[in-house]
């Protein structure tokens, strides 16, 4: 049996909170775009942009910080004995929440980590996303007081729990030998974006060094930003929330401290105006992770400790980006993308589709 | 003789949500819960402290743990 876990005592998250909380801000300081320190949503949008998955050029760059997530965990996990090759429930429901959580984030354009760094910068729009967020959680949380569930899963070999964390490494490897060449937008494989966002970016090794520490951290201490709420919620147990909140509150005084603290609705970075696609996109998002069991940082963190299906989910979130720009579906700081809105509304047709059908209690 | 909840397999919040379940059933007494993540094994222990009962006993048990708590 392991020892006890520190970072899992109500002082570990909230020093995990305030951990991200920092070094969220330092990293757009460090080059990372304005209140997108840390967006997964964004920068897994980004990794599918450097694969050639979508061509919207300004969002195109293999995000380090991602790589380090997993990576990250994996290497808590072995550390104390967690980790634990699972896979075998529900992989395609899981992959189908992965696609439209991530049309859900892109048309508010943030994922919750985001949202919180959003409202950390003083982006008001962000706070219709939190709404958003918190009311597709409390629909997930009826469904799971329904009985809805994924089913149980197997264990299975090591090598399968490998799989996902060595798709990390293997496209690290793509960055060391295929860097990008200063203002060119593709290198021998990969696709590097020159303006816009996917420009935007720290260093290599910076990146990677938080990603891990991110990654580390947050597989200890069990970090999730949808589970923050849906425990509120369901339990009215206020333990990860304390490290959201943590989270949110170190960002703002980091923010204050390095003058990026724009407050208002207009004009904020990577950000638009429309409410109601803001609260409805990420009701959306906040449904889906909430039946899917995790934020988008969460399944990060446990595909790197062997959980084959959440690998799957951060498959469908890759996947679903390509969607969401070969298609019109992502928001723009011009407001929502031409299909945005009826993508959407599809997305929670079945997302209720899902919930509804899934309810056979486990036995 | 122990309720036994088995919750492995699970994810969360399906393990805490179980035992839940059964605390309400039950009242007081012992219960068993058999899980197979630290992660669901924090959190179980977490929610039945918090619903005024003790975490007696947490052994390992093939790929999990075998967490019993009680309440008189």
């Amino acid at each position: 049996m392991s020892s006890k876990n520190l970072f899992a005592t109500r002082w570990g998250i909230i020093a995990v909170g305030i951990f991200i909380g920092i070094l969220a801000p330092l990293l757009q300081k460090w080059g990372n775009p304005g209140n997108m320190g840390i967006c997964v949503a964004c920068f897994d949008r980004d990794i599918a942009g450097a694969l050639g998955l979508h061509r919207a050029a300004v969002v195109q760059y293999m995000r380090p910080e991602i790589i380090g997530f997993v990576l990250g965990s994996l290497i808590a996990a072995y550390m104390f004995k967690e980790f634990r090759p699972r896979v075998g429930s529900a992989a395609i429901v899981r992959f189908i929440l992965g696609i439209f959580a991530m049309i859900g984030a892109l048309v508010f354009l943030g994922c919750p980590w985001r949202a919180l760094l959003r409202l950390a910068g003083g982006d008001w729009n962000a706070i219709l996303g939190l709404f958003g967020l918190i009311t597709g959680i409390w629909i997930g949380t009826r469904f799971l007081k329904g009985g809805y569930n994924l089913g149980r899963t197997q264990q299975t070999y090591t090598s399968v729990g490998w799989i996902f964390p060595l798709l990390m490494l293997g496209f690290l490897i793509l960055m060391l030998i295929d860097p990008q060449v200063e203002g060119q937008g593709r290198g021998k494989l990969l696709f590097y974006s020159v303006k816009g966002p996917g420009s935007m970016h720290a260093s290599l090794i910076v990146s990677l060094i938080v990603g891990l520490g991110v990654g580390f951290l947050a597989q200890r201490s069990r970090f999730c930003t949808m589970g923050a709420f849906r425990d509120l919620i369901l339990f009215r147990q206020s333990h990860l929330f304390l490290g959201v909140l943590s989270l949110a509150a170190a960002a703002f005084a980091t923010n204050l401290i390095l003058k990026q603290f724009h407050p208002g609705f207009a004009g904020q970075p990577v950000s638009h105006t429309m409410h109601v696609w803001n609260f409805a996109g990420m009701t959306l998002a906040g449904l889906a992770f909430a039946l899917a069991g995790g934020c988008p940082g969460r399944q990060l963190f446990l595909a790197g400790e062997g959980d084959g299906d959440s690998a799957v989910f951060v498959s469908g979130m890759i996947i679903g980006a390509g969607f969401a720009h070969n298609f019109g579906l992502a928001s723009s700081p011009k407001g929502v993308g031409p299909n945005g809105i009826i993508a959407v509304i599809i997305g929670l047709v079945v997302c209720l589709f899902i919930g509804f059908t899934m309810r056979k209690k486990a036995s | 003789m122990s309720d036994i909840v088995d919750a492995r397999g699970l994810s969360c919040p399906q393990p805490v949500l179980m035992t839940l379940d059964e605390i309400k059933k039950v009242n007081k007494g012992e219960i068993v819960v058999m899980v197979d993540t630290d992660t669901s094994k924090e959190n179980v222990s977490r929610a039945a402290k918090t619903q005024g009962w003790q975490v007696f006993d947490i052994q390992p048990e093939g790929e999990g743990y075998r967490i019993t708590i009680r309440k008189d």
